[in-house]
């Protein structure tokens, strides 16, 4: 069992890329056979992620299934793998939504195999991105990870795709670039690129600004956050639902995972000294984006404007910890903060995911993604309109869907920071219930708008399965959050006390 | 069964009920959605009856215990628990009884409706949702129930999907609770942060500690902490409960099939937020600004929502707009501390205002779904039991004495005449003038709708008649209860300390203690009723009401038209909705368009990202000729080139 543990993020990562690579060689007059090769690795990676769970001792924060080799000599770099309590819910995710992806992607007809293949290379990259603890690994795995996605806006995508893909590579690539840097300089100083070693090493004040700064930039990218977060909405416009579904469910989580492994606990002085900064386009992203979802014509558009205002409260529960300590004096309500934050990622993951997938039932019946042209859906699809609902309702932070659960907790630590932190990201309640409802019965209600939409069929067996799958999951997470955050828990501990700690050089 | 697993039960039976009539509606057809919804809310009451019996009968102590933990996090529990007392335990017995009549009664309101089972489904869940509401020994509990009813409400009034004023009520009703929603969520934060639970009897432990504490919130502004918590935790209630300025969307909900306006919207949801402000007494208590705030808020809305009531012509907007009023009068008994008359005006109303909706109803079904009483009139020979149960709910109503409404109405003015703070005196007018007006409007509606030569056609008249017993049932048993449980239970409920293990009075500014020396037992009460002042203002309305509309119709026209500046207003509504469309929904939609137009699209796209836009412009461009296999098989390369490069190393080592 132990040699099967040490392996066990290694064969997460390696077993779809390869199974993927060898996808690639799979002809198109045999799409029935990739789709089924492609189905039986994602589901095996789920298991085996399942297995983490299964062996995960949730009381420590120490790094679990670690496995350590030299890669390159000469830079100390190491093929280093390992989780805590803040990757391990990710990597499920990741691997969780590619089954799904895989699933929902069975009505692809062009060019099969290539289409899963990088979905599961795109998830093997994923996994190792969360697990990677060596800096030069995760950049490698982080800059990887943007040619699949490349790849698949790029050939499945919408008719603009070809200006979507470049946006969406300039952005991050743009934002990647700085980090590298940082991390470099990182290297020069400290003589290792191991996150652990990083985390420890003292840094001046001004030197850590320079690379809270730098790896800022480039995860508010990821994330994304205001004001460089443009190309989302483009990139999910274009990309094919599956695209939309891995780019909203997982990929935007990476900005977030990074603030938390790199950014606070690395320069966790200049997160202290900048926090006003994170924290005020959190707020911006929760208020300002809220108002520009509203506007949206295009339902792929709105989703995309609410994923950046949802994932606002990523990034506001993660910086509250220095705000609550100079209101309060002590560090109580900051896990309860990053503990939000996170439970956001996830439950984001589920809820956008599914509402992507929803505007892709009906894309793939009607071709159309803008709101004016449906109207009525609920006569014509009452399944669908139930899980539309559900999942809408869960976007506004429906009580009892995942939906809720971190918003209300980094409100909650919101509130101890600062009155008007609250008040401001309490907005979400009116204004995500504003753009949500809004389209709901924009779309769902009403007469049946057209004749299209009268010759509409409700939802297929295998639509069925991806939205059970994904409304249990959400309603799940919002009737017991609890072992998700007891999962957290320790780490999020034991990263508070971390950033609470000065690492100025004396 | 031992009492943990009976209240376990209590609100699992309706979920259990709601999940297979909902998603299993094709199998279990009309019929089996009907018995299966029943059945369970019939559980749900007689289980609530024995924990009622156990409570107020064999004297249980109060149970408070967690069912599971939610989260821990931070040293905080968050926590899924029952508070069981006498409050909760009467409220559960209000909640089970009348959903139980509205679920018979759906029978015969539904029975040619598509939606039959969809809609018994959210009638079961919606019975769920409010007694996870009632039962919840802590904030996040009370939070789940509050937006859970709000759902259930939401997919109630948007039943008829199809309408559009339905799907327009539905999003208003949503959006409105919302802002009520942000003022508790916040209050919640607030009693998190300064009580560091959010339990309730540990808050109410924490809450004589921070007495002198103050909140800073703007500038120098200082508040007391207690009185910012009760005040953001009230404007929850006043959207849940539809106070003013945040009432508009309940007449709106009348867009809803009339069981639901009963159910929900008259006798259980929006009594909500007076059950929290009652729950919450021993944090209440300790602001008397709050206190002050809520009693002149419910003394307005039950003034100006009344006078409202006098102007619609549509039977079940009277309906409405009386209950936005009473939930005014319960709101002023908040106000005064009379916490345990609020209650009781909760309860005695929600049997008699859930009596004069489903008479409404059943009114509506007799004129084949016409709802606008000035084509009725002359109904009651067609339609007797509806006609003498609607009777029985409007003297309730208007508080003749010993009918149920009498008892709770009269010892809320009572109160409020003995209460001494800031907004006393103007309570006092309103719930004296409302007296009039309740009269008035409630006449009103009895005479245009059954009495007086009829105005209907014809045709419908002489096919109106009296709707099957599942209908009337629930009338007649709405009646009993409206007729005389005020009568049996005044006195142990106010007077003989039945509620006071739930709720908490400071003996200085305690109303009832002086009313209990007034108070001789229900008989002489309601005997010396027959002289008071309020009684001969009811009896005001009532004869300006009968003269107006039933001896001389023509007066009401000529009034009209007198007074047309003040009708005018009236219909109106005082102009919120117009206030609430332009300035608050067409504000917000400007400011999206601005921001997603100008914000988003020219100044960062067009300005920020300018240059490299240019970049991509001309990037683009050039790839477009590209095939995209070529950029395919290229990409990948370099793809398999980087990968290929770590994972030769993990295999090679």
């Amino acid at each position: 069992m132990d040699a099967l543990n040490s392996q066990l993020l290694s064969l997460l990562v390696w077993l779809p890329v390869l199974g993927g690579l060898a996808l690639l060689f799979v002809s198109d007059s045999q799409a029935g056979l990739a789709k089924s090769i492609a189905l039986i690795i994602a589901l095996v990676a789920f298991v085996l992620s399942l297995l983490l769970i299964a062996g995960f001792d949730s009381s420590t924060a120490a790094i679990q299934f670690e496995q350590k080799l030299l890669w390159i000599e000469a830079f100390k770099i190491h093929y280093h793998l390992g989780i805590d309590g803040l990757s391990l819910p990710l990597i499920v995710l990741t691997t969780l939504t590619t089954v799904i992806v895989v699933i929902s992607g069975w009505a692809v007809q062009d060019r099969v195999g290539h289409y899963m293949a990088a979905f599961l290379i795109l998830s093997g990259l994923m996994v190792g991105m969360f697990s990677a603890l060596d800096a030069m690994l995760f950049y490698v795995f982080f800059e990887a990870m943007l040619v699949p996605m490349f790849l698949i806006i790029g050939i499945w995508g919408g008719p603009n795709r070809i200006f979507a893909t470049i946006k969406f590579f300039l952005f991050t690539f743009f934002g990647s670039v700085f980090m590298l840097i940082a991390l470099i300089w990182l290297y020069l100083q400290s003589g290792s690129f191991a996150v652990a070693d990083l985390h420890e090493f003292p840094i001046s004040l001004q030197a850590q600004i320079w690379i809270f700064l730098a790896f800022l930039i480039a995860f508010a990218v990821k994330v994304p956050m205001w004001p460089v977060h443009t190309w989302l909405p483009d990139a999910h416009v274009e990309a094919p639902t599956g695209g939309s579904v891995v780019l909203a469910a997982v990929m935007l989580k990476i900005g977030g995972y990074g603030l938390v492994r790199f950014s606070l606990p690395i320069a966790p002085d200049a997160a202290a000294a900048l926090d006003w900064l994170v924290i005020g386009l959190s707020l911006v992203a929760i208020v300002y984006i809220g108002f520009v979802a509203l506007a949206q014509r295009d339902m792929k558009k709105l989703i995309a404007y609410s994923s950046i205002s949802h994932m606002g409260f990523v990034t506001l529960g993660l910086f509250l910890t220095f705000a609550i300590v100079r209101s309060t004096g002590d560090v109580s309500g900051a896990a309860l903060g990053i503990s939000g934050g996170m439970v956001q990622m996830i439950s984001h993951g589920f809820i956008s995911g599914a509402m992507f997938l929803a505007v892709g039932v009906l894309y793939d019946r009607m071709h159309s993604r803008q709101i004016a042209d449906y109207g009525g859906v609920a006569n014509t699809m009452p399944w669908f309109a139930m899980f539309a609902v559900l999942f809408f309702m869960a976007n506004s932070g429906l009580p009892g869907t995942s939906g809720f659960v971190g918003e209300f907790m980094v409100i909650l630590a919101a509130f101890k920071a600062n009155f008007w932190f609250a008040f401001l990201a309490a907005m979400t309640l009116i204004l995500g219930a504003g753009y949500s409802l809004w389209l709901v019965k924009r779309v769902f209600y009403g007469e049946i708008g057209n004749d299209s939409v009268a010759a509409l069929k409700d939802l297929n067996g295998r639509e069925w399965l991806v939205m059970t799958v994904l409304a249990l999951l959400t309603i799940g997470l919002g009737v017991w959050p609890h072992p998700l955050i007891d999962m957290m828990n320790a780490s999020i501990v034991e990263l508070v006390n971390h950033i609470t700690t000065t690492k100025i050089a004396p | 069964m031992d009492i943990k697993t009976i209240l376990l039960l209590i609100p699992l039976l309706p979920l259990i009920g709601s999940a297979i009539a909902g998603l299993l509606r094709h199998q279990v057809g009309r019929s089996g959605a009907h018995s299966i919804t029943i059945l369970a809310v019939a559980g749900s009451f007689a289980l609530s009856a024995v924990v009622a019996w156990q409570v107020f009968v064999n004297d249980l102590p109060v149970l408070n215990y967690s069912i599971y933990t939610w989260a821990l996090i931070d040293g905080i529990r968050f926590e899924i628990g029952f508070l069981i007392d006498s409050l909760s335990s009467m409220m559960m017995v209000v909640v089970t009884f009348v959903s139980l009549m509205v679920h018979i009664y759906t029978i015969g309101y539904m029975k040619d409706d598509p939606g039959y089972q969809r809609f018994f489904a959210y009638i079961n869940l919606f019975t769920f949702a409010m007694l996870m509401l009632v039962m919840a020994n802590n904030f996040l509990q009370l939070f789940f129930g509050w937006e859970a009813v709000g759902l259930v409400s939401y997919l109630l009034i948007g039943f008829w999907f199809k309408k559009d004023s339905a799907t327009k009520a539905n999003l208003k009703a949503f959006l409105v609770n919302r802002a009520g929603d942000f003022g508790l969520l916040l209050g919640i934060a607030a009693v998190l942060m300064y009580m560091g639970t959010l339990d309730f009897a540990e808050a109410f432990a924490a809450a004589p500690g921070l007495t002198d504490s103050t909140i800073s919130i703007l500038g120098g502004m200082e508040w007391s902490v207690l009185t910012f918590i009760c005040i953001c935790l009230f404007i929850g209630a006043m959207g849940k409960s539809a106070q003013v300025p945040l009432h508009v969307w309940l007449p709106d909900s009348m867009e809803g099939p009339t069981p639901i306006s009963a159910l929900i919207h008259a006798a259980t949801m929006v009594t909500a937020g007076i059950y929290m402000v009652a729950r919450l007494s021993p944090m209440y208590e300790l602001s008397l600004t709050a206190l002050s705030f809520i009693l002149i808020i419910g003394a307005v809305t039950a003034l100006f929502m009344g006078l409202i009531g006098i102007v619609q012509n549509d039977i079940k907007r009277v309906v409405a707009y009386s209950t936005l009023s009473q939930l005014g009068y319960m709101t002023v008994a908040l106000g005064a501390s009379a916490y345990s008359v609020a209650i009781f005006h909760l309860m005695t109303h929600a049997f008699f205002k859930a009596l004069l909706f489903l008479a409404a109803g059943s009114v509506i079904i007799a004129m084949h779904h016409k709802q606008d009483m000035q084509e009725m009139g002359g109904l009651f020979r067609k339609l007797p039991v509806t006609a003498v149960t609607a009777w029985i709910g409007s003297l309730a109503l208007i508080g003749f004495p010993f009918f149920s409404g009498f008892y709770s109405k009269d010892l809320i003015i009572e109160a409020v005449k003995l209460v001494d703070r800031p907004g006393a005196g103007f309570a006092v007018f309103a719930v004296y003038a409302g007296v009039v007006i309740t009269a008035l409007y409630t006449f009103r509606m009895l005479y245009l709708t059954f009495h007086g030569p009829t105005r209907a056609d014809a045709e419908t008249f002489s096919h109106a008649q009296e709707p099957p017993w599942v209908v009337t049932l629930p009338l007649v048993l709405l009646a009993i209860p409206s007729l005389v449980i005020g009568y049996l239970t005044v006195e142990p409920l106010l007077f003989g300390g039945a509620l006071s293990d739930a709720i908490t009075v400071l003996a200085v500014h305690d109303p009832m203690i002086k009313l209990a020396d007034k108070f001789h037992g229900p008989f002489e009460f309601a005997l010396h009723g027959f002289v008071t002042p309020v009684f001969w203002l009811a009896m005001l309305g009532v004869a300006i009401a009968t003269v107006v509309y039933l001896f001389k119709p023509a007066l009401a026209t000529v009034i009209k038209s007198r007074f047309h500046w003040l009708w005018s207003i009236l219909d109106k509504k005082y102009g919120f909705d117009e206030f609430y469309q332009t300035v608050i929904a067409g504000g917000g939609m400007k400011l999206a368009n601005l921001f997603s137009s100008k914000g988003d699209t020219m100044i960062i796209d067009g300005w920020l990202v300018n240059g490299s836009a240019r970049v991509i412009d001309a990037l683009s461009n050039r790839l477009r000729t590209v095939q995209t296999g070529v950029l395919y098989h290229y990409a990948f390369a370099m793809i398999i080139g980087l990968v290929a490069l770590v994972f030769a190393f993990v295999l090679l080592r």
